[in-house]
């Protein structure tokens, strides 16, 4: 090993990174593997029955499943967002850019609220659906508003500098072999964009899957209609029943370990893609 | 997870694109495009906005100053300052840290690190909150110590301050990391041969070069911890005057049917978040300014 030592210049490496790593180990780490040991505590027929329990499956399928679509349309239309505030001149466009942050900066809480005001029965939006027969506070499709705005500038946000990045003259080379708009888009500009279109895709979802603030109070949490696999983990804490409440916690950290895994490929896939570190 | 954190360096590129047959769209299309795109924004993003201030004021300033007023709105405006107090500081402090570590030295497992400490972005904040339940509740690891020595720290501000460092942990560290490993060492390791002791490269050199990425982080962090809601409403038990943050006094007020009051009090929320969204634009149009500087003067 002391032969690939090299002499460091720059003090403070020991420092450093022996606060970090205690640091993180004391507020992240030792107390991320508390789930995992409490968990140890049950025998496995328990925890089966605890997470597969038809309630808990339900939860599940809410919180995946409206999560997926959420980050799906957020691809869409935030692919479209991005597209006109880096392409297009339009008045207010500063504003605009500037707002689309606002999901980061706005308490989930507040945003819970404000999303249920609007759709409510009575609300500026609720009021117009009512009548054409859509119901969206207190129903699964509230969740998926909610989760749609809070995965919003994901999506914006990885794509927009990739495609600021753009050379014109890989359009122009295009065009001057005769190519149509939607064949460039198709075949030159979109292969750029999907690997940071991806990326902005599964940070959504990640986010969502976890989000707890902007889902309750448009969520009506109905159990097997319009319950989030978050608010079970505090249902069962306000029953005391910590060892059911760890269970499904687990279930849930292990499957956004997977995804931060495959989020951390997409991004190493993007950067050698855009030849961008960041 | 940094692609959508980290700061954002754009200028104005339309120039480029719209002028030029090859590079732009129809009309129609072009249109088509700002309609859908703009009217997606408005529906998700402006009019909830809008909605929280139209529904702050629905009953009158008069209303809207009570709620604001209140005795248990005042103590939780001043648990949520002190929980970003805290947190803000030790993340910083944190952040730098890591940054140097990692930017300036190679090791081994060193991409892991990094993922390690995007961990906490990717955990849902009720677990967040979770973990210091086991570990300090009643039932936790330490908690009949905990009770032996009368400290309390799930349902009590302790607690409420360790669940928003923990969910506002990485927002620094992933700031500084991508920026200071651009930045390379040179610089620095000039300062050690020119006889500058550790802090004061530090303070001279690097600091001058990372001020914009490590205020970014700030505001990004405060934020985060002021506005927290998952992570805090596990740990803190809701006790009015005492363990209630901002959010949770709106939550509170709101499952009262307290709308205006909820709404007055989300509102100054809302402005918060509004002022965070200013400074950081004026933050990034710094950093791109001084970014700018340095290439021509490297040119």
């Amino acid at each position: 090993m002391t032969a690939t030592r090299t002499f460091r210049v720059l003090p403070g490496f020991n420092l450093t990174l022996g606060y970090t790593l205690g640091y993180l180990s004391l507020l992240i780490l030792i107390p991320l593997s508390a789930v995992f040991l409490k968990t140890f505590e049950m025998d496995w027929a328990r925890f089966v029955e605890v997470v597969t329990a038809p309630q808990v499956v339900a939860t599940y399928k809410l919180s995946f499943g409206a999560s997926l679509l959420a980050a799906a349309i957020n691809a869409v239309f935030g692919l479209m967002l991005a597209w006109a505030l880096v392409r297009y001149s339009f008045p207010g466009k500063k504003i605009v850019d500037a707002l689309v942050d606002l999901p980061f900066a706005l308490p989930t809480a507040v945003a819970g609220i404000a999303l249920t005001a609007l759709y409510a029965k009575n609300g500026w939006l609720g009021q117009y659906l009512e009548e054409i027969g859509i119901k969206v506070a207190f129903t699964p499709l509230g969740v998926l508003v909610a989760l749609v705005f809070i995965g919003l500038p994901f999506v914006v946000r990885t794509v927009q500098p990739i495609l600021e990045d753009l050379d014109t003259e890989l359009e122009e080379a295009a065009a001057s072999l005769g190519a149509q708009r939607w064949q460039t888009f198709r075949h030159v500009i979109f292969p750029i964009l999907l690997p940071a279109l991806l990326t902005g895709f599964a940070l959504a979802f990640a986010r969502a899957v976890g989000e707890y603030g902007s889902v309750i109070f448009i969520a009506g949490n109905l159990p097997f209609v319009s319950e989030i696999t978050p608010l079970m983990i505090i249902t069962k804490l306000e029953q005391y029943d910590y060892q059911g409440a760890t269970a499904i916690a687990s279930v849930m950290l292990i499957f956004s370990f997977i995804l931060l895994l495959i989020i951390n490929g997409l991004q190493a896939w993007t950067a050698k893609r855009t030849g961008r570190d960041r | 997870m940094a692609g959508a954190t980290t700061m954002h360096l754009g200028g104005n590129h339309a120039a480029r694109f719209e002028n030029k047959a090859a590079t732009s769209e129809t009309p129609l299309v072009k249109w088509t495009i700002l309609a859908i795109a703009l009217t997606f924004f408005t529906v998700f993003l402006l009019m909830p906005l809008i909605a929280v201030f139209v529904e702050a004021f629905r009953k009158g300033w008069e209303t809207y100053v009570t709620a604001l007023v209140d005795p248990d709105a005042l103590s939780a405006i001043k648990l949520t300052l002190l929980a970003a107090a805290v947190s803000v500081p030790l993340n910083l402090v944190f952040g730098v840290a890591a940054a140097w570590a990692i930017a300036k030295f190679e090791f081994r497992g060193k991409q892991f690190l990094i993922t390690l400490i995007d961990l906490p972005f990717s955990v849902s904040p009720v677990i967040a909150g979770l973990v210091f339940v086991l570990i300090f509740g009643a039932q936790g690891w330490f908690g009949s110590w905990l009770i032996d020595n009368d400290i309390k720290i799930i349902f009590a501000v302790p607690g409420i301050v360790l669940a928003t460092v923990f969910v506002t942990f990485p927002f620094i560290a992933r700031e500084l990391i991508p920026l200071m490993q651009a930045q390379g060492k040179e610089e620095e390791e000039a300062a050690v041969v020119l006889g500058a002791k550790g802090w004061q490269v530090f303070w001279y050199v690097t600091l001058p070069n990372i001020k914009w990425g490590l205020m970014y982080g700030v505001i990004l962090t405060n934020a985060r911890a002021m506005g927290e809601f998952g992570a805090v409403s596990v740990v803190s038990g809701h006790i009015r005057g005492q363990t209630n943050t901002l959010p949770l006094h709106v939550e509170i007020l709101y499952n009262e049917y307290m709308f205006s009051a909820a709404f007055a009090v989300a509102s100054l929320l809302a402005l918060l978040a509004l002022v965070t969204l200013v400074i950081k634009n004026w933050v990034e149009h710094q950093a791109a300014r001084s970014y700018r500087d340095t290439q021509e003067s490297a040119s």
